[in-house]
């Protein structure tokens, strides 16, 4: 090629194809899309929880999708039934993850409803799952000698036990938690016009 | 002896490659600086699947930051600056004219590896957009980039536009294309507009074309130069080129989203990517052959060229990368790997085996002549060679392993869970092992680089290409 002209253009217009396929096309479909009532806009608590699950990179471990059954077996795994674009109406960023060191957690608040549960489980999770991986957060917590009104108290059993302390969550393990039991999208979802539908 | 004649020049390699010296070697030097950074922080990422209660107390240094400003550090440090580097040195020479404002070069290489530093600082305090290959803060780090990527891409352009070679080699469309395309895909990726699955698809559209219009174009044009270059012979197919690229440039593209296969995207976005992503074997092919054909009957000059050595392994590599890309995104193979360690392997062939080798290749070439003196120690280029080469080897075939039995026990819905886990255990391990092989690879680099910066000037006889010839250039071309 001699001329530089036809060659940035050419780049450009293979660029732009691919924007438009990708990306502006999808967006003029998918802008049709009504949010599902049984998803509702996220509190202002799990948004600040949701915040700190973007921050301490949870999505890196975990994916928030359960693929079709004709495709995975997802959902034979307790996961709950096949992802729609409307279970992410209100999410920014997309948390959708491309790795399962640990489980998928779009169901995570229906399968695991308890917080004391999640709570133990952030501050040490082989406290309550012997051969998991996943960090301990300790530091979304606090080990004083005595809890105070109001602390959420977090009990370890042996041998994560501090004898003569008490662990509380700090309010960022609160809304972390509150976030992650906000993570409930069993129900079947409300009409779904352009989810798979062709152009 | 005559005087050339008034409408043509006699300039020599020296004269061009001047202006871009002080670019060339900053960002070299920078992107060698970021190489050990990221090095550090990769390592300490494994190292957490191994030991998931080390060092938990300290918020920055869970494995959620880490792995970020790992793969912050190593995209946008080592891998962009040593690409930054390699196109300022090497338009010049393509175009047979000088780096048209080398100053505004260097001040976007020094504000580049500014943003990268407050980009890394932010996502280890946890400040982050929270899309994988776009985690740097949009508000202040992503504008920072811009502006200095912007720097050095009006230099290069300035300089492919005011050239006088009558033909472009294919380096140059690469490297010009490549600055073209990466602020499209960079802004795109960044605008603040998308929610919900739709921010899923523009988060994989950018980060796959990161890799093929950025990371790949530059690489591609930096393996087209140094394979005739080194052993002095012409690229095998000029026709194999263009097809290459042309390919290249319309079905890379369109590869982004089988990185959602199975996902809640709109189907025909995903069967559009795997379509084109199977279409990549045309590209992958034309590339592969055109390398392949040139270095025919010159193997043996990989054992006196350490910059054949790395290029052509990294070529060799990114055949392989876009081979298992293509089998990747089958469904059937997907179902598998998808959600795995795979992916992690496959990423590292890409940017380790095919983009780092290149670029280490590029600068064993290139800061001698930066610098006049030769690299002072043989065996420290072996030793590099060797354990990147082992490290690597060891990382990509743990993980690939590794990520398969994790994807055949999370396919298996009678196993537990757990299964997937430990399945996955001893390869993480196998992978730490590998990542303390790789930094030390990168030590001894950066060791025999402040070597040969620290050195004084040779003294004795001269390297070969100390002296270069002088090169008649034609008038300027049509388009100047």
């Amino acid at each position: 090629m001699t001329r530089i002209w036809a060659l940035l253009l050419g780049a450009t217009a293979a660029m732009t194809f691919a924007l438009v396929v990708l990306v502006a096309i999808p967006r003029v479909q998918l802008r049709t899309l009504e949010p599902d009532p049984q998803v509702p806009p996220y509190t202002a608590t799990q948004l600040a929880g949701r915040r700190i699950y973007v921050s301490e990179g949870c999505v890196y471990c975990h994916s928030q999708q359960v693929r079709d059954p004709s495709f995975t077996y997802d959902t034979l795994r307790g996961w709950g039934r096949p992802s729609v674009p409307t279970d992410y109406s209100w999410d920014t960023p997309h948390l959708l993850g491309t790795m399962r060191t640990g489980p998928d957690l779009i169901n995570v608040g229906s399968r695991l409803p308890d917080r004391s549960w999640h709570l133990l489980h952030l501050y040490q999770p082989r406290a309550v799952v012997p051969w998991s991986i996943m960090p301990a957060f300790p530091y979304l917590f606090e080990v004083k000698p005595a809890a105070a009104d109001g602390d959420v108290v977090v009990v370890p059993p042996s041998p994560y036990a501090l004898p003569g302390r008490v662990v509380v969550a700090r309010p960022g393990a609160l809304a972390l938690v509150d976030y992650l039991l906000s993570l409930d999208r069993t129900k079947p979802p409300v009409a779904t016009p352009a989810a798979g539908a062709a152009p | 002896m005559t005087a050339p004649a008034a409408s043509t020049d006699v300039v020599t390699l020296r004269d061009l490659d001047e202006p871009g010296r002080v670019p060339a070697l900053v960002a070299f030097v920078s992107a060698v600086a970021w190489l050990l950074v990221g090095s550090l922080l990769g390592l300490v990422a494994s190292l957490k699947f191994n030991f998931p209660d080390w060092w938990t107390g300290w918020a920055p240094a869970t494995f959620g930051r880490v792995r970020a400003a790992h793969l912050n550090a190593m995209i946008y440090g080592w891998a962009s600056l040593a690409m930054l580097g390699i196109s300022v040195w090497l338009v010049p020479r393509l175009v047979h004219a000088p780096l048209r404002w080398p100053r505004v070069a260097t001040g976007g290489i020094v504000f580049w590896n500014g943003a990268i530093l407050v980009g890394v600082l932010a996502l280890l305090a946890g400040w982050t957009d929270g899309l994988e290959w776009l985690e740097f803060p949009r508000s202040v780090v992503d504008p920072m980039l811009i502006v200095a990527g912007g720097m050095v891409g009006v230099t290069l352009l300035g300089t492919v536009l005011g050239g006088r070679a009558r033909h472009l080699y294919v380096s140059v469309w690469y490297v010009a294309a490549a600055f073209v395309w990466f602020p499209i895909i960079f802004v795109t990726g960044n605008l603040p507009v998308f929610r919900g699955v739709e921010s899923a698809a523009v988060n994989w559209f950018y980060a796959h074309n990161a890799l093929g219009f950025w990371l790949t174009a530059i690489g591609l044009g930096a393996v087209y130069y140094f394979i005739p270059k080194v052993l002095g012979r012409p690229i095998y197919s000029y026709q194999l080129s263009l097809l290459g690229f042309w390919t290249l440039a319309f079905f890379y593209a369109l590869n982004g989203m089988h990185h959602l296969i199975g996902g809640p995207l709109p189907t025909w976005m995903i069967t559009t990517s795997i379509v084109a992503s199977v279409l990549m074997v045309i590209p992958v092919a034309a590339v592969a052959v055109n390398h392949h054909m040139s270095m025919v009957g010159r193997f043996a000059s990989l054992r006196y060229s350490p910059t054949l050595r790395f290029v052509v392994l990294g070529a060799v590599a990114y055949t392989a990368v876009s081979l298992q890309g293509i089998f990747t995104a089958f469904r059937e193979v997907n179902r598998i790997t998808h959600f795995t360690h795979w992916t992690i392997a496959h990423s590292h062939v890409g940017v380790y085996a095919f983009v780092t080798f290149v670029m280490f290749g590029s600068v064993y070439y290139v800061i001698p002549r930066l610098v006049g003196r030769d690299w002072p120690d043989g065996r420290l280029i072996a030793w590099h060679f060797w354990l990147a080469l082992g490290g690597i080897g060891a990382f990509v075939l743990a993980l690939n392993l590794g990520g398969v039995l994790q994807g055949l026990a999370l396919m298996d819905p009678q196993v537990p869970f757990q299964a997937s886990v430990e399945a996955a255990a001893p390869w993480l391990a196998v992978r730490s092992l590998a990542g303390v092989v790789l930094t030390a690879a990168h030590l001894v680099f950066a060791w025999h680089l402040w070597k040969v910066l620290r050195r004084a000037p040779t003294v004795g006889p001269l390297p070969p290409w100390h002296d270069p010839r002088p090169v008649v250039v034609p008038p300027p071309g049509p388009w100047s």
